[in-house]
């Protein structure tokens, strides 16, 4: 009998699960997995922090669609990898996490680097393993992936005691059946509801699309594109899903919520039909729900069905598959013709000549970051990647790129993770190698986690870094300003920190730009750069705010636009 | 209002623990739980009492934990509740067929019976565990412990049963 261990039965399930990249940080219990790691297919990403390991796996997740994998060792490599499990869990991105866990004999006795980790996970995974028998390894891996990237997707964690991984056990790939009783996600929608909803949006006078990341997790980007273009209804892309609907087609509102366009939260807030689908009626998005949309009819399709009537009691509920239920949809539709909606999208229109997303760059003012955005856009071409950390940087950014793909926009949405960028940006770019990757970051998020600048050099992944350095939390600062009497508590980062040195120690290209003309050069040379990291600090207007905006747990119908706007009642 | 959820789960290491993490994370307050093996190998059931006004989140959140096969609401009315109680109560020499006389109108069993107290045991349906507490409660009950209330559902008779069996 071919026996291995269970070190490398596990690698070798990792390779039927035709895993291409994993990464990691090593450490004393996951160290057997690391010796046959050696001789595997699977790339392996040595990061320097679990957290970064974490997101790349995420950033990896979200740019290609598959499971994205990390790996850490026990006590501390586990509890590092909790922040990326759980802002995998909050945006239903895949991962697959590997962790070493002490000998099972001294598992509860507070051995070195021991910690509960399926405990401290449970509530930060969608599942996850603790393995006590090394036979057992095929089948929990496979049924991990599996997991991990069905129904709504997010991440699963497997547990291996080092003795498990070091005693040995008989080869047998993982049985092609699951045995997941409790587990059979829903992918068709009901053709009652379906019919129904098809018959709401057919008599609807003011409806709107809000659709977000369930479509993109779905692949359902181009039956979103024949529904929309069936029945002409408006569409609003929220955070999570932008790109899954072109920004340049004539339907599209850009993002709703509390830093939405005027126009996608006023829409939604006259609407007499919500069709939401792949969307959990966030309270970002939503503000007060009992102020939500007052007057809507509501069509909720998501594949999860504890978010259907969670904020808002539906009248139309679909569980399923996003994709699936917008081609049924689109069946349904079939060949009625597109109702009259010439009153309702001149009103939009109305709104979005009055109050367009808006700022004002002075030529020998401070750079505003909205500029930046809209800068590398235009210099691009819009042709990349782009991920973002938390903050006004991440609202700039999903506000002012023109996003028209899916996939192509990467961030961390509903923990709102600090310092998301800089890994999920190397991982993206480990996936879609051949892609052009430019983050977009601030200077509080870059600070979190700028050590994996290392890795990227190290492994010659050419990512852009873009730095909005405006030497403080902005978002924080912002809410200081608005709702704290601009007492800037802790909020004031200081301006001692050199990022192009910084950059350079890290063995990445440092560029800066201080002033407006400065900054069109600093991203092409950026762009120019294609053998190392680039990190781009622009040193941006601490001023700036991020508008419009709706008061944390305010109605949609109180938004505050930018300076120069005002609002009139419709 | 206390709601009774039967919930049937795979026999894995840890699905307690999520079940009950689950219900604390989402503010359910658990009034009592008992888990035992069911009629189907490696499965479980559990029998969750909760306060809760109502449970179609919780539902739906457990259904999400991938060891929960099935979960059913079991109203009382249509359902089989039953409960043990072991219950200490004060009781010397003299005041002894007193107590035993409580009992045996409850069909309660005395199990251990000693200088100055006495342990019964009753089981059946809460509300009859209740009464007969409350009326063991004037000799000084010493010490009690509960089962968790266990329950299934009954089966239909009638109309409903063949409105059911159409849908």
């Amino acid at each position: 009998m071919n026996t291995i261990s269970g070190a490398q039965a596990l690698i070798r399930a990792l390779e039927a699960e035709n895993v291409e990249v994993a990464f990691g940080v090593p450490g004393g219990a996951i160290l057997p997995a690391y010796d046959p790691l050696l001789d595997s297919s699977v790339r392996h990403v040595l990061a320097r922090h679990e957290q970064g390991a974490g997101h790349m796996a995420e950033g990896y997740a979200w740019a290609t669609g598959k499971v994205g994998v990390c790996i850490a060792t026990s006590g501390p490599g586990a509890t590092n990898l909790v922040t990326p499990l759980a802002d995998a869990l909050m945006d239903s991105v895949p991962i697959v996490a590997i962790t070493g866990q002490v000998p099972t004999h001294a598992v509860g006795n507070d051995a070195f680097q021991e910690a509960y980790t399926t405990g401290i996970t449970m509530p930060a995974t969608k599942h996850n393993y603790f393995v006590t028998d090394p036979n057992d390894i095929p089948d929990i891996v496979h049924e991990a992936f599996h997991i991990a990237a069905t129904g709504r997707p997010g991440p699963v964690l497997i547990d291996l005691p080092k003795d498990i991984m070091n005693a040995q056990m008989t080869w047998h790939a993982a049985a092609t059946d699951l045995d997941l009783p409790g587990y059979r996600p829903t992918v068709d929608g009901h053709p009652r509801r379906v019919k129904e909803a098809v018959e709401l949006m057919t008599n609807a006078r003011r409806p709107v699309l809000y659709v977000g990341g369930g479509v993109i997790k779905a692949g359902g980007s181009e039956a979103l594109l024949e529904l929309a273009n069936r029945t002409g209804i408006p569409v609003t892309t929220t955070l999570m899903g932008r790109g899954c609907f072109p920004d340049s087609h004539p339907l599209a509102m850009g993002m709703p919520g509390m830093h939405g366009t005027y126009t996608a939260i006023t829409a939604i807030q006259k609407s007499d039909l919500l069709v939401a689908i792949g969307v959990r009626f966030d309270d970002r998005v939503t503000g007060d729900p009992t102020k939500f949309a007052p007057s809507a009819q509501v069509v909720h399709v998501d594949v999860d069905p504890a978010e259907i009537g969670k904020v808002r009691t539906p009248d139309v509920p679909i569980v399923g598959d996003a994709k699936r239920v917008l081609e049924q949809l689109n069946e349904a539709w079939g060949n009625r013709p597109q109702p009259d909606r010439n009153e309702w999208i001149s009103q939009i229109r109305t709104w979005q000549r009055d109050h367009p997303l808006s700022y004002d760059q002075q030529p020998d003012g401070p750079i505003k970051q909205q500029y930046v955005v809209e800068e590398i856009h235009r210099i691009t071409g819009g042709d990349a990647i782009v991920v973002a950390g938390v903050g006004q940087h991440q609202m700039w950014a999903s506000q002012f790129w023109k996003f028209d793909d899916p996939r192509r926009w990467i961030n961390s949405g509903g923990l709102g993770t600090m310092g998301f960028a800089v890994p999920a940006a190397i991982g993206a770019a480990v996936g879609k190698p051949d892609e052009l990757v430019y983050a977009i970051d601030g200077d509080g998020c870059f600070q979190m986690t700028s050590q994996e600048l290392i890795t990227a050099a190290e492994e010659g992944i050419p990512v852009k870094i873009a730095v909005m350095n405006n030497s403080v939390y902005g978002m924080v600062t912002q809410w200081q300003k608005l709702f704290y009497n601009e007492r800037y508590s802790a909020s004031q980062l200081g301006s001692k920190i050199d990022y192009v040195m910084l950059a350079e120690a890290m063995g990445c290209a440092g560029i800066r730009a201080r002033t407006p003309d400065e900054v069109a050069p600093a991203i092409e040379k950026s762009l120019a750069i294609d053998d190392r990291p680039a990190v781009v600090e622009f040193v941006v207007d601490p001023d700036e705010m991020v508008f419009p905006m709706i008061p944390s747990g305010g109605s949609n119908d109180e938004v505050i636009v930018g300076p120069g706007q005002t609002v009139v009642a419709p | 209002m206390f709601r009774t959820l039967s919930v049937f789960v795979e026999d894995r290491p840890g699905v307690l623990a999520r079940v009950a993490s689950l219900l604390a994370r989402r503010g359910f307050n658990i009034r009592s739980l008992a888990v035992g093996p069911s009629h189907e190998e490696g499965m479980s059931k559990m029998t969750i009492v909760v306060e809760a006004p109502e449970l179609e989140q919780v539902k739906k959140q457990l259904h999400k934990l991938v060891n929960v096969v099935k979960i059913t609401e079991l109203e009382p009315e249509r359902s089989l509740e039953r409960e043990i109680m072991l219950v200490r109560v004060s009781a010397p020499p003299g005041r002894r067929s007193e107590v035993l006389e409580i009992a045996d109108i409850f069909k309660a069993t005395p199990v251990d019976v000693g200088h100055s107290s006495m342990c019964l045991q009753v089981a059946g349906d809460p509300g009859k565990i209740n009464d007969f507490l409350e009326l063991l409660r004037p000799f000084g009950v010493v010490d009690l412990a509960k089962s968790g209330r266990i329950a299934l559902a009954r089966e239909l008779k009638g109309k409903e049963s063949r409105l059911r069996a159409v849908n």
